[in-house]
């Protein structure tokens, strides 16, 4: 099982447009913040974990070397996990990894995107084969679409009751986002206005989309040795899962989603959890389309197969419900890939940590961060404690 | 982010030349003969199509072809009515899922023959289980386009 795995601090940047920086002025912004609020001296850090999206995105392959310094590399191990939308929680595997192999006491761990610099679109068209399958599901809503389509005929779920439900999600979430102070969208929608949004791919509408974001998440990974010196309150990593798909779309069951089903399954026998619904006390899903967030809670196991709509329409899944769910507003909020799914678990440790100020969950012990990527191919989770 | 700096434009070409391999290769050739190619695996008797080199699962080499039906069934699609980067053709566009009848269903393709005209008008046409026909294009070039769409077969539910 190898060693505890601490996470001392985090550091996001505020997300939106960052015409005001350049890009690694952008990271450094995150970087600086996870040591100002830890304390932690850069000279300290053992090694270097950092990722973004496909390098299509910043038009600068190699990220890793173009923001050595700020990474504060210089002279030490660097690695580079990437696998598109999953990378953030990649990285804190990663640097988990790290950590618990006795290979090193202090990493850090950083995300970004600058979404706005380039073309979201056309990189993730460049994530797919050219020969079949290109053609057809180009960038991300279209197969997302498809999912959902493919899930909601399975259960045989009305369309009044998985719009109802999805609305509720994007109004929620939308509102959440006032009380992050780094999310990039917020906004008070109303039933109105999300129901009758334009269709981005059909069941898909406009609120029920991410934006594209600006923005980067670093954070400390720390053994026990490490932050026992540091003296302040951590979060613990309790438990990881990573699962993946084959390759071709159309291959596997994206309704009962296998690799999403299977990571939450493997973090939660290693972090010994029996009933996710009951014994997590918030978990930051990863959720860019409303759609789908409904399905990684039947994924997840917090509900049985189809039962994600009427819960949600009950308040199950709110702030201040059984199992609140990304009250950062999440993915649906502020979107900048690289970053993501590392923002998810500096939420989470925020949350057990009980640093996440306005959108604090009250005495959050367990919590579960997520991230999805690849083609809807692939399904990272991490669960964090407030005790080791 | 009240105050914006210079940006710096930049754009960065790079063309590719895939190799297509055997398998895509005559796969490529059938369709040029308005043929649907498969390949179909010795040991779980899956057919694959469009064709592959190796089955994903026994990770057996594919080399059993049968020309599979034009017919099949949807399993599942979306309707993107506004054109977005990559998108085959012009807006607006149905893509699906197709199962081709005896194949295992990753066909993606489009479907036309229908009234695109929004969603609502698709959803009339179209739902999960609706029977398709390919529809060809007069002139092929070896391509996954000279499939012109699946059309689906008749307005029965």
């Amino acid at each position: 099982m190898g060693r505890p795995v601490a996470i001392l601090g985090s550091g996001q940047t505020v997300h939106g447009r960052r015409f005001d920086v350049s890009y690694p002025e952008l990271v450094k912004e995150a970087v600086d913040a996870v040591f100002e609020t830890t304390g932690i001296s850069p000279a300290d850090i053992d090694g270097v974990v950092f990722g973004t999206m496909p390098s299509m995105m910043e038009g600068v392959a190699l990220t890793h070397f173009y923001f050595a310094d700020v990474l504060r590399s210089v002279g030490k191990p660097i690695l580079k996990t990437e696998t598109c939308g999953s990378t953030g929680v990649s990285l804190a595997i990663t640097g988990y990894y790290w950590i618990a192999s006795g290979m090193a006491d202090l990493v850090l761990v950083v995300g970004s995107e600058k979404m706005h610099e380039g073309d979201a679109q056309a990189t993730m068209t460049t994530v797919l084969e050219p020969f079949y399958q290109r053609f057809f599901i180009s960038g991300a809503p279209g197969v997302f679409s498809m999912q959902s389509q493919g899930w909601t005929v399975r259960f045989g779920i009305p369309e009044d009751k998985i719009r109802a439900a999805a609305t509720k999600l994007s109004i929620d979430h939308h509102h959440d986002a006032f009380d992050n102070p780094y999310a990039h969208i917020k906004k008070r929608l109303t039933e109105d206005e999300v129901n009758n949004a334009r269709i981005i791919t059909y069941p898909v509408r406009l609120w029920d989309v991410c934006p594209t974001s600006d923005g980067a998440c670093a954070m400390l990974f720390a053994s026990e040795k490490a932050a026992k010196k540091l003296g302040k309150k951590v979060a613990w990593v309790k438990g990881v899962g990573y699962s993946g798909d084959e390759y071709w779309f159309g291959d596997s069951d994206k309704a009962e989603w296998q690799c999403a089903i299977s990571a939450s399954r493997q973090a939660y026998e290693m972090a010994g959890i029996k009933n996710p619904r009951k014994e997590l006390d918030v978990a930051e899903v990863y959720n860019p389309f409303t759609f789908q967030e409904l399905l990684f809670y039947e994924c997840f196991g917090f509900c049985g197969f189809g039962e994600a709509c009427d819960l949600t329409l009950k308040g199950v899944f709110g702030r201040d419900g059984e199992l609140p769910i990304s009250p950062s507003g999440g993915v649906l909020c502020t979107n900048p890939i690289g970053a993501t799914g590392l923002n998810r678990v500096a939420e989470a440790a925020l949350q057990v940590t009980g640093q996440a100020g306005a959108h604090q969950i009250p005495g959050a012990k367990t919590s579960l961060a997520h991230a999805m990527g690849g083609v809807v191919q692939f399904n990272g989770v991490m669960i964090l404690g407030s005790e080791k | 982010m009240e105050k914006e700096f210079n940006t710096f434009k930049n754009v960065i070409r790079l063309p590719h030349k895939y190799a297509a391999g055997p398998t895509y290769t005559k796969f490529y050739n059938g369709l040029k003969e308005s043929k649907i190619l498969g390949t179909r695996c010795p040991s779980c008797a899956v057919t694959f199509v469009p064709a592959r080199s190796f089955c994903p699962k026994c990770m057996k080499n594919l080399d059993t072809w049968v020309e599979v039906a034009q017919e099949g069934e949807v399993q599942t699609w979306t309707y993107a009515g506004k054109d977005f980067f990559g998108i085959p053709g012009k807006a607006p566009v149905v893509i699906v899922l197709v199962k081709l009848d005896g194949t295992e269903g990753s066909f993606l393709h489009l479907i036309g023959g229908i009234n695109l005209e929004s969603a609502d008008t698709v959803k009339k046409a179209l739902r999960k289980g609706t029977r398709v026909k390919a529809v060809w294009n007069e002139e092929k070039k070896g391509h996954m386009l000279d499939i012109k769409y699946f059309a689906p077969l008749s307005k029965k539910r």
